[in-house]
């Protein structure tokens, strides 16, 4: 074996890009690859280099093929990106056409046996011969499948000038102290390294170059960042059902509960965590547990939040609160389950039938993830009412680099509860009284001592005493005090962010739409059309968006759905700017990326 | 709080019946349901119930507008159609201090709403669940329910075709530990098997039958008033006795069963109908099936097992109410954070 580890200086040409690529890997789900590419991209995230994951996988458990893209970016851009200067092939079934959909030049890493050489000539192949490796790194043949994968992370750790110290480093972390499997899949990756050392030419294409970018950062989830800032606003009460891509955000929440939730005294839980029939029961019990006084959540997807509206409309009336977590992916019906979308807007913003109007947050990175899951809680506690985190799946279960997340040192803010003297001093209290006149009235909680206090809480028509009334003068009453605390809500709300770069010409997006717009907004000012930039983070609009529309001669919105979910909902809060609206839409299923931006505004802005 | 003027008695807590009342009820005279609220505060109020500690939940239909028309000390929850269970379940967690009252009909828990009638049985969640059984829709003008037996007749003439769906047998098959049957107009059965009901810990299930004077009371239903007088079959004499009145109290010997319930209270059961055992799963369900079979209502307690751990002390939770507990016990510490975040990196 090659004396390896010692990394040679890499070949470097005037047109190689240094910490600036995109490798695309074409496996099989369930054998275990993503693990390996997990791996490559933490390697290359120890060394310095800004990097982002993104897993394309299919709604299945095992044998259906599945992509996974890694792009390193100097400039520190994390959005998909349409092209790929490295392909590694593992999947039979995909080749030929991963092949035919290559980017010219690109590097195809692939198993030998396929013999895909004959396909192109534009490409630059490597052979590799993948189960003479596996036989010689690994005595036990069972695992061959698994160990597979981590030979193409050695390969092309080695190709683009990984230190074998991280990749083995990014083993270790990955396999939590599962001694054997470290030691197995360190064996298989150096074996690729020192294969690839041996064996190859080296090539000056793309290269890592050991930088700083990534210092003190960490690689999460949104799921994992949302969960996280439930815990710690003390969630307390937690319906929820299974369902990609949300499921991981209550599960992970779980894993943490029981570690930090317990009760040190007597090991009891401070948190009830039930798994649900279905959607709408969980809905039930969020707000059934809100309205008792318990901070409560439950996590879902588009499907879910379908089911659950009847509960929606139901806690928006009765002024109950509760957290729900939309996690989205691609409508409609079950649409493609494991791929992303934002094409829920429309869904969340007015859930169930009747008039309804809610609080919708959208966080856009994983520190907004945290901060926002955060936030949510204050939110429904005071203004006792469903509120909607949304993000998607690209958020939610890709991986991300950020910042560490800062302690949410702000108190709770519980409401406007009333407590048992509190109620006894009241004069004429009444449940849905609007004595502040910012809309939000006081509560009671069911329990509470001392004979005042008690109401009857219902879906049907009630008075501002609770009372049952089919009186048209009580009904417009509370639906007019609900609107009013709708618009009490815009300044509570987080404001947008804005990249201005100083223009009449404005692009509006939210979520997981953010790097691809920086990204776009960078090319597009290259290319001489400078844009301003609004991030909005939260419905209902705040004065920043008010101005923001009334001030650009155009506004872009880019939106991840086909029927401009989001413009639609400016077209109608706006009515007077209506024609300012310009759709730039991206819904196959793929995050959305840079270039597609670009296109469309520069086809809007040649007309 | 009315003071209890010189003629009404009073309970443990000094409370006269009057302060278990709820609003005027809305409902149809004579309608079965109103029957059994009058038990529902009577039963509290022998039990003497705290009413603070009362919340009361439904779905929809006449049955569900119940919950408004006693306890008015406790809190009401009357939320959508079929849905109550996970009202209750989610109020029941935030709060186990609460003392849970749901309220449904057969078509709120036996069609829209089956499924959370049985996943809250199967989590044995603290409540009485009380299904006002009639066998059709009342509040949308008498449609065959799912329990309406087959070849019953509507109003309308119209026949039902289908089985019926057993609120009990299903209950017992689920696990429930605590099943009875009863009629709104049998009171004094109803009262002894509602504060039974009130000592228990978990689901109980109760499917009263209820009869609908306005759509279901003609002489081809097999709901109606008179048919379920004429073959309704108590199964026994049942006597209630509250922990605290144990030593008051004198349980007869011989033919009397006697179940003990984990707080001390215990049910006095006298056999007039055979040898039934409400203990015994398997002959309960037999039974059942048989006095189905016959057209007739067997009454009474059907099943009882007063070990079933309910939902919050299978999750372990703390022993105070979770929607109070202060922000030091449920925020972890600025170090858990940092650990969490290394973790990360
Ligand atoms: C989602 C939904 N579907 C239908 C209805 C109409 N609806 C109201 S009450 C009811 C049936 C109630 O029957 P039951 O539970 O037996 O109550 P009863 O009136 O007989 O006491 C129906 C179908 C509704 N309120 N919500
Ligand atoms: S319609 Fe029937 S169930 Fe409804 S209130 Fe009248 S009698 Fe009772
Ligand atoms: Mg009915």
């Amino acid at each position: 074996m090659a004396a390896s580890l010692a990394t040679p200086a890499p070949a470097l040409g005037a047109k190689t890009r240094i910490n600036d690529f995109s490798i695309q890997v074409a496996t099989v789900n369930g054998s275990g690859s993503q693990t390996a590419n997990t791996v490559l991209l933490r390697a290359i995230f120890q060394m310095g280099v800004f990097v982002s994951g993104k897993n394309l996988f299919p709604s299945n458990i095992a044998g259906l093929p599945t992509w996974f893209t890694i792009r390193a970016s100097a400039k520190g851009y994390v959005a998909r990106k349409a092209s790929n200067e490295m392909l590694i092939l593992m999947n039979p079934e995909t080749a030929k056409e991963d092949i035919a959909k290559a980017d010219v030049g690109a590097l195809v890493i692939y198993d030998e046996p396929l013999q895909l050489d004959k396909l192109r000539s534009d490409l630059a192949f490597i052979p590799v011969p993948f189960q003479k490796l596996v036989t010689a790194s690994c005595p036990e043949p069972k695992l061959h499948k698994l160990v597979k994968n981590m030979i193409y992370v050695g390969v092309a750790a080695r190709q683009l000038n990984v230190d074998m110290e991280e990749v083995k480093k990014a083993i270790t972390k990955q396999l939590k102290g599962k001694a054997k499997a470290i030691e197995i899949n360190q064996a298989a990756a150096v074996a690729g390294y020192d294969w690839a050392l041996e064996n190859l030419p080296d090539q000056d294409h793309i290269k890592v170059v050991r930088d700083n970018k990534t210092q003190g950062l960490i690689i999460v989830d949104g799921n994992e960042a949302c969960a996280l800032g439930a815990l710690f606003a003390g969630v307390t009460v937690v319906g929820w059902y299974p369902i990609t891509p949300a499921s991981s955000l209550v599960e992970t929440f779980i894993e943490y509960a029981e570690e930090y939730r317990k009760d040190p005294k007597t090991g009891k839980s401070t948190v009830a965590i039930v798994q649900m029939e279905d959607e709408l029961a969980s809905a039930g019990v969020v707000l059934a547990a809100g309205w008792a006084g318990a901070r409560s959540m439950t996590s879902t997807a588009g499907p879910g939040v379908s089911l659950m509206s009847e509960f929606i409309g139901l806690g928006y009336y009765v002024e109950a609160p509760g957290v729900f977590f939309n996690v989205a992916r691609t409508g409609p019906s079950t649409g493609l389950p494991t791929r992303t979308q934002q094409s829920d807007v429309e869904l969340c913003a007015k859930c169930s039938h009747g008039d309804t109007q809610h609080i919708n947050l959208f966080p856009g990175n994983m520190e907004e993830c945290f901060q926002f899951a955060y936030d949510a809680f204050d939110l429904a506690e005071w203004f006792q009412t469903p509120i909607f985190v949304v993000t998607d799946l690209d958020l939610g279960m890709q991986n991300w680099s950020s910042k560490p997340f800062t302690y949410p040192t702000r108190p709770y803010n519980r409401g406007k509860v009333l407590n048992e003297q509190q109620l006894a001093e009241a004069k004429d209290w009444g449940r849905y009284k609007d004595v502040d006149g910012d809309g939000i009235c006081y509560r009671s909680l069911p329990g509470t001592p001392g004979g005042k206090g008690s109401y009857f809480t219902r879906g049907s028509g009630h008075n501002a005493y609770a009372q049952y009334s089919e009186k048209p003068e009580d009904y417009v009453e509370v639906v007019d005090r609900l609107k009013r605390k709708y618009e009490t809500a815009k300044t509570h709300v987080p404001k947008p962010v804005f990249r201005n770069l100083g223009s009449a010409k404005g692009i509006l997006a939210f979520g997981s739409s953010d790097p691809a717009v920086i990204e776009a907004q960078d090319i597009l000012a290259e290319g001489g059309l400078k844009t301003d930039y609004l991030r909005l983070r939260a419905l209902p609009f705040t004065a920043e968006v008010d101005a923001f529309v009334s001030e650009k001669k155009v506004v872009y919105v880019v939106e991840q759905n086909r029927d401009g979910q989001l413009a639609n909902l400016f077209k109608e809060g706006y009515p007077e700017f209506a024609t300012k609206f310009k759709s730039v839409l991206h819904y196959n299923g793929h995050a959305i990326d840079a270039k597609c931006i670009v296109d469309q505004i520069t086809a809007f802005e040649q007309k | 709080m009315t003071t209890a003027t010189a003629s009404a008695p009073t309970n443990k807590l000094g409370l006269t019946k009057q302060d278990y009342v709820g609003s005027k009820s809305t409902l149809c005279a004579g309608c079965g349901h109103d029957a059994i609220t009058a038990q529902i505060i009577s039963a509290a109020f022998e039990s003497s119930i705290e009413g603070h500690r009362v919340t009361k939940y439904s779905g929809i239909g006449c049955s569900s507008k119940t919950p408004a028309y006693f306890i008015n000390q406790g809190w009401g929850f009357n939320s959508v159609h079929g849905r109550m269970p996970a009202i209750a379940t989610g109020a029941s967690l935030a709060n186990r201090n609460l003392i849970n009252i749901g309220v449904s009909g057969d078509g709120d828990s036996m069609s829209i709403g089956m499924g959370q009638f049985v996943h809250a049985v199967r989590r044995n969640i603290p409540m009485i669940y009380i299904i006002e059984d009639n066998g059709v829709y009342g509040l949308t003008k008498g449609q065959f329910s799912a329990t309406a037996d087959q070849g019953s007749h509507l109003k309308s003439g119209s026949v039902n075709n289908l089985p019926p769906i057993d609120p009990c047998t299903l209950a017992i098959e689920l696990g429930c530990g605590f099943v009875a049957r009863c009629f709104s107009g049998n009171p004094k059965q109803l009262n002894a098997i509602l504060k039974a009901a009130f000592a228990y810990e978990g689901t109980v299930v109760l499917d009263i039958i209820s009869p609908c004077v306005t759509f279901n009371n003609h002489d081809t239903s097999t709901r109606s008033y008179k048919h379920v007088k004429d073959h309704d079959f108590p199964l026994h004499d049942l006597g209630f006795i509250q922990y605290s009145e144990i030593e008051e109290v004198e349980i007869p010997a011989g033919q009397t069963e006697v179940v003990t319930f984990p707080d001390g209270s215990k049910v006095a059961i006298k056999a007039i109908h055979e040898s039934y055992d409400p203990t015994d799963r398997f002959s309960a369900m037999k039974a059942i099936h048989e006095s189905m079979a016959k057209g007739e209502f067997l009454t009474g307690l059907l099943y009882i097992n007063p070990t079933q751990p309910p939902l919050p002390q299978v999750l372990n939770l703390v022993d105070e109410p979770l929607a109070t507990l202060d922000e030091s016990l449920v925020k972890p510490s600025p170090a858990v954070l940092e650990e969490i975040m290394r973790s990360l990196m």
